[in-house]
């Protein structure tokens, strides 16, 4: 193993057997033996259930290579199910692979929940011993760091109350105290900043990439959140259905996980399942969009963002409105366009509609698009309720040469000048 | 860094590798275990810890009554109340092994599920914690010995005493690793979990507890002595009250039935650790 490298493994394998595992009782199982020894059916098999054959398993991580280096904060990406717990709970030791190996140099602390172990008759002081032995410190690390633990914590005025009094906030920032503080070379964390509040994530945070810069500790990060992901992280790696697929770059790997998306398209025809999203909505279904006379998705200043929708309607409409969102790469909601009441029509008719509106405010980069269509009544439904669909991403490119271009970094839309009041 | 020591896990370890030296690391974490136990057992109770004390005193009683008084068993010319009481607190310490050590994989399951320690550390705790409890009521029940030792002329403590920490140590081995074993077996199949709450309890009554071996008839006694706690019993209680015999031929075979069953537990523990989350 490199000298630099912290963790190495090869050909990570973990496989779960498909199908009810045993049946959970020795007598059920003796019973389904002795009737396969004699060629009988299984007593036991669910009707109609399919009889998963021993070759048959599901492999929630397919042979993962890594090597990961010293000081390195790695966010690991994917969609629900494409292995990132197995492969955290895999490093950590809690379960062990099928096939391959896995080699650290130094100690693990893994942050898979956090308060693992808490007890809730324990005051916060006792469980901070108690959940700093558990993740592997000893007292006399514990002793010599309570007091910076406790004031991390927030919970100075708590510490000798029993958690179970705490607040669910109190609880987590106490958790993250004890575990922040670990002496070991390798932190793992899968989505534990999830709960806590937004000041709280961010000095949690700000605490991994220090002890990571500062201390060359190596960080392994999963989440959901793409931000948390871009701010703490400088490698990234995504996985999909137990494999690696990407390796690398933050930016990239984010771009990559989020993409599958519509994004570089000009015209679409909503045949096929390739949408993340339904397009279908209980009484119109969006057939075609696309931007009129163009071949691309790329618009520059002073261009208009014209775009032709087709629908069918499935039922009567006595009144539609549209609102075209628009998102971040990371889907981070930036504003929205609207147009209310501009179309009503009877079922089973076809409708061309044409629409035009401005994108020059926004900054130069990618932006995602979702076109929710909605009655005016119900123009404050709750997010899940909406039925919406992927529209059209749309690139935008400044050909401003005589003055300073718009930084991406001071935001996505560019407002209006300021003018000097006198 | 501190720490430069590379770890290794491989898809195919072998079944012998058990870590002790983790163990020992972790040796902060099973004291820790061990005081939340004490500290979290009694809270909100109003007697605390002297429930400690009252548990084997009024089952005791129970005994007293029930097998002394009313059905009239024999208890080798001893003291009833001091007869039952040997026997009880010593099965007492090996029941309560036995059932903390069979919960070991399910009772722990949320917390062995999210983070790694040695599995181990968690039952030896147990063990350790039981330890206490027993020492308490031991030292309790030395004061009663001493007490009729010196107003009767039965009570005859003897330098079998010497032994008595070895069946301590074997009573509690014996009663971890044969919870362990089905703490192993239970991660499967939950059967064995109902079993041992009341198989623990008929246990006790084809062991020597609440009657002396001299009860049992001659032929069946060979038999009836390879239970392996059923020597251990009669010889601690020969060791402290100087009835019945100090079997040491069965107390023998039962320190390696023990022996035995601790490896085969060691074994079987280390085996399903690796994998048990995947199933319980």
């Amino acid at each position: 193993m490199d000298k630099n490298c912290v963790i190495k493994t090869e050909g990570l394998q973990k496989e779960y057997k498909l199908g009810v595992i045993g049946s959970g009782t020795l007598r059920a199982d003796l019973q389904s033996w002795v009737a396969k020894k004699r060629g009988r059916e299984d007593p036991n098999r669910r009707i109609g259930a399919k009889e998963y054959k021993p070759g048959e398993r599901f492999l929630a991580l397919d042979g993962v290579d890594l090597e990961i280096f010293r000081g390195e904060r790695v966010g690991i990406i994917g969609a629900n199910g494409a292995g990132k717990s197995t492969l955290l709970k895999l490093l950590s030791r809690i379960t062990s692979p099928t096939e391959g190996s896995i080699a650290y140099r130094g100690r693990i602390a893994s942050m898979l929940e956090v308060g693992t172990g808490f007890h809730g008759e324990l005051t916060g002081r006792e469980n901070i011993y108690l959940n700093g032995a558990i993740l592997g410190m000893t007292r006399a690390e514990v002793d010599s760091k309570i007091d910076r633990i406790i004031a991390f914590s927030e919970c100075e005025q708590f510490i000798d109350t029993p958690v179970k009094r705490y607040s669910s906030g109190m609880f987590v920032k106490l958790a993250f105290a004890v575990a922040s503080h670990l002496d070991a070379e390798i932190m793992i964390m899968d989505e534990v900043l999830a709960v806590g509040d937004m000041k709280f994530q961010k000095k949690c945070i700000a605490k991994m990439r220090d002890l990571a810069v500062d201390e060359n500790r190596t960080v392994l990060y999963v989440s959901h959140n793409m931000s948390t992901i871009q701010e703490l992280c400088n490698r990234c790696i995504v996985l999909e259905h137990g494999k690696k697929v990407y390796d690398g770059e933050v930016d990239e790997a984010i771009k990559l996980y989020m993409g599958g998306e519509n994004d570089e398209f000009f015209s679409y025809e909503y045949t096929d399942d390739r949408y993340k999203f339904p397009v279908k909505r209980h009484d119109l279904n969006l057939t075609k969009i696309k931007y009129i006379g163009r071949t691309s998705n790329l618009f520059y200043d002073g261009e208009p963002v014209n775009v032709e929708i087709e629908w069918e309607n499935l039922a009567d409409i006595p009144s539609l409105s549209l609102r075209i969102e628009v998102q971040d790469v990371r889907h981070m909601p930036i504003t929205a366009f609207l147009i209310e009441d501009f179309y009503s029509g009877k079922k089973g008719e076809t409708h061309k509609q044409q629409l035009s509106f401005d994108v020059s405010r926004f900054a130069r980069g990618r932006f995602l698009t979702r076109y929710v269509f909605f009655n005016k009544k119900d123009a404050g439904a709750a997010f899940e309720d909406i039925e919406n669909s992927a529209g059209l991403a749309f690139r935008r490119q400044t050909t401003e040469t005589h003055k300073r271009p718009w930084e991406r970094l001071w935001g996505s839309v560019r407002l209006g000048e300021i003018e000097a009041v006198t | 860094m501190n720490n430069d020591r590379i770890t290794y896990v491989t898809a195919h370890s072998k079944w012998y590798r058990l870590n002790l030296g983790e163990i020992w690391r972790y040796r902060d974490l099973m004291w820790l275990f061990v005081k939340r136990n004490l500290t979290t057992s009694y809270k909100q109770t109003v007697l605390g810890p002297l429930w400690i004390l009252i548990n084997p005193l009024l089952s005791t009683t129970v005994f007293t009554v029930i097998f002394g008084v009313i059905a009239g068993i024999s208890t080798d010319g001893m003291p009833q109340f001091l007869f039952y009481m040997t026997g009880n607190v010593l099965w007492g310490f090996f029941s309560a092994c036995l059932n903390k050590g069979s919960s070991t994989f399910l009772g722990n399951a949320r917390l062995f599920g999210k983070v790694y320690f040695p599995r181990l550390v968690s039952p030896l705790s147990e063990m350790v914690y039981s330890f206490i409890n027993y020492a308490i009521q031991l030292a309790v029940y030395i004061g009663l010995v001493v007490f009729f030792a010196l107003t009767t002329e039965t009570v005859r403590p003897n330098l079998t005493l010497c032994l008595v920490p070895v069946m301590v140590l074997q009573t509690a081995l014996l009663g971890m690793s044969i919870g362990l074993i089905i703490s192993s077996i239970t991660t499967k199949y939950r059967d064995l979990n109902i079993l041992v709450s009341f198989g623990v309890s008929l246990w006790m009554y084809i062991t020597p507890v609440v009657y002396p071996v001299s009860r049992i008839p001659g032929w069946l006694r060979p038999l009836f002595l390879l239970n392996p706690v059923a020597p251990v019993v009669e010889s601690y209680r020969h060791a402290f009250l100087g009835c019945g015999s100090f079997e040491w031929v069965y107390w023998l075979i039962s320190l390696a039935v023990t022996a035995v069953a601790v490896m085969l537990s060691l074994i079987v523990f280390n085996k399903v650790e690796k994998n048990f989350i995947d199933t319980v």
